[in-house]
């Protein structure tokens, strides 16, 4: 038999604090989950009651992701990089008064206030399919108008080949600025012609309601063939410019992020698969469609250009 | 006095590892892991993995500073619940994620340097987690220390995980890194006996109430 040196023995009277000491800490446990099963924690965010919808589906026949899993899971750094936290820190956010420039390569530079802009406009209801670079999906019934409309009212010049899209910076409102990791504000830019397509939408709402702040009111741009990051949130100046524009995302990871970002399949990230995806609120991937299931309508604006390259 | 201040670690060191599986059972059953639980999962797995393979790795350095020898027994624990995680974790890639999908998942380590890094630290802490016993130990004998040193080659590789998964923001794994780094250093023989001749030179208060501590083998 093995001899065990007294040192290892445990005193008895040890042993018995160390098991009331575990009780101790089972119970303080108990008392911790019984404390955060009560009602939801105070910085939790509950969706008011949508509004009305004219369509329950995507074309494809996949069902809209509820209000509240649009509305609670968001990717908006300007707030914080926890996507839960974002709609809870968001909740004060003041969306009025609310100027949008539209300037640059134009021939009628404007200032429009929100309120004016959305009366300029009135809003459809356009139902897409949102995919994120990180993998997961929803679908969506945006209100908005197409881009195109606005752009054709400020008469882009002959030189104008891109759109630059630029989010408010005021780190006093929007707490996630205030971290210099990432370089403020936001931009984003599409080309022209992408800036023109009728499925481009500024959106202002979103099941039948004005945007919330965490989805990026009051205007946001939507463009459902590319991934989520290119669809700029809570947009102050738009400018019409000569030279592909550098977005926040291509300027932190260059190697990651292109100009482009359109959906596909075939264009490998260093993270996330993109070959497959995850809807919210299914458990299974399924297969990410190129150009996110809108090739019929888009793929004719990148004939002849290498997508792996243009990624 | 003395015993008791020994053995409050161990009661610290198995309810904070495991609470972080405690609140994953809890939020599970409970509807709480946000509206993307597998990813929350994924996330919530991997990080607690990290955090306690950097405590185990953290033992050794501390004792060498303080001088408390008993911190080198948490090295087991730390490192085996370290290792449960990053098990949960990869079951949690395969399994759930991924759904037991070769072809998938083949694909994804074959695309992604970061599944790489990740999986080859697991691979390291395997034979490591197997040998922690004191069986083993016994039978490996001088060898075991060898074999255990694989330790500083998983660590890392699992903080090029951490640190490759990450969006843009690298911060919070080149923290860990830096701390693993000093770690690393702390251990070097030179400096290893010149803050252990410090913390031995008369009159310094640690050595008067610390010195009994070193009696492990």
């Amino acid at each position: 038999m093995m001899k065990i040196p007294s040192s290892e023995i445990t005193p008895e009277s040890i042993y018995r604090s160390r098991r009331q000491f575990m009780r101790g800490i089972g119970a303080v446990a108990l008392a911790g989950l019984g404390l955060t099963a009560c009602g939801a924690p105070a910085d939790s965010f509950v969706a008011p009651e949508p509004g009305a919808v004219a369509g329950q589906a995507d074309e494809l026949g996949d069902p809209l992701n509820s209000y509240q899993q649009i509305t609670t899971y968001n990717n908006f750094y300007e707030f914080s990089t926890d996507k839960q936290a974002v709609a809870p820190l968001a909740r004060d956010f003041q969306t009025t008064p609310w100027t949008v420039t539209i300037g640059g390569l134009v021939k009628k530079p404007q200032m429009i206030a929100i309120e004016d802009l959305l009366r300029r406009y009135p809003a459809e209801e356009r139902i897409y399919r949102l995919r994120c670079v990180e993998g997961w999906s929803m679908v969506i019934p945006w209100l908005g108008f197409p881009l195109r409309f606005l752009l054709a009212d400020v008469e882009p010049q002959a030189g104008a080949r891109y759109v630059r899209f630029e989010t408010l910076l005021d780190p006093e409102r929007m707490p996630g600025q205030r971290d210099a990791w990432y370089n403020w504000p936001y931009v984003e830019g599409l080309r022209l012609d992408e800036a023109m397509h009728d499925l481009t939408i500024l959106s202002t709402g979103l099941y039948g309601r004005v945007l919330l702040p965490q989805n990026g009111a009051p205007l946001r741009l939507v463009v459902p063939w590319k991934y989520g990051f290119k669809s700029i949130k809570s947009i102050v100046k738009i400018d019409l410019v000569a030279e592909q524009p550098t977005s926040l995302w291509m300027a932190a990871a260059p190697q990651e992020y292109g100009f482009y970002a359109n959906v596909n399949p075939n264009v490998p990230h260093p993270r996330w698969s993109q070959a497959t995806e995850r809807r919210i609120g299914e458990f299974e991937r399924r297969p990410t469609l190129m150009f996110n299931g809108y090739g019929e309508q888009v793929a004719a604006l990148y004939a002849g250009m290498d997508l792996r390259a243009n990624y | 006095m003395r015993e008791r201040i020994r053995t409050n670690w161990m009661h610290i060191v198995h309810p904070v590892a495991l609470a972080p599986l405690v609140l994953l059972a809890f939020d599970a059953t409970t509807g709480r892991l946000t509206i993307n639980p597998i990813q929350d999962l994924t996330h919530r797995t991997g990080y607690a993995a990290v955090l306690l393979l950097v405590a185990s790795l953290a033992c050794t350095p501390f004792s060498i500073v303080t001088g408390w020898k008993r911190l080198l027994r948490l090295r087991r624990p730390l490192g085996l619940y370290g290792f449960l995680y990053a098990t949960l974790h990869m079951l949690v890639f395969a399994a759930l994620d991924f759904g037991l999908d070769l072809r998938l998942i083949v694909q994804e380590i074959a695309e992604k340097r970061y599944i790489v890094a990740g999986l080859a630290a697991l691979l390291l802490l395997t034979p490591l987690a197997m040998t922690s016993t004191r069986g083993w130990q016994r039978r490996l004998g001088r060898r075991w220390k060898q074999v255990h040193r694989l330790v500083y080659l998983a660590v890392p590789l699992a903080l090029a995980h951490y640190a490759w998964s990450q969006k843009a923001d690298i911060r919070q794994p080149l923290a860990l890194g830096a701390i693993v780094a000093v770690f690393l250093l702390l251990r070097l023989p030179v400096l290893r006996r010149w803050i252990e001749a410090r913390r031995r030179k008369p009159g310094d208060v640690r050595h008067s109430t610390q010195v009994t501590g070193g009696d492990l083998p």
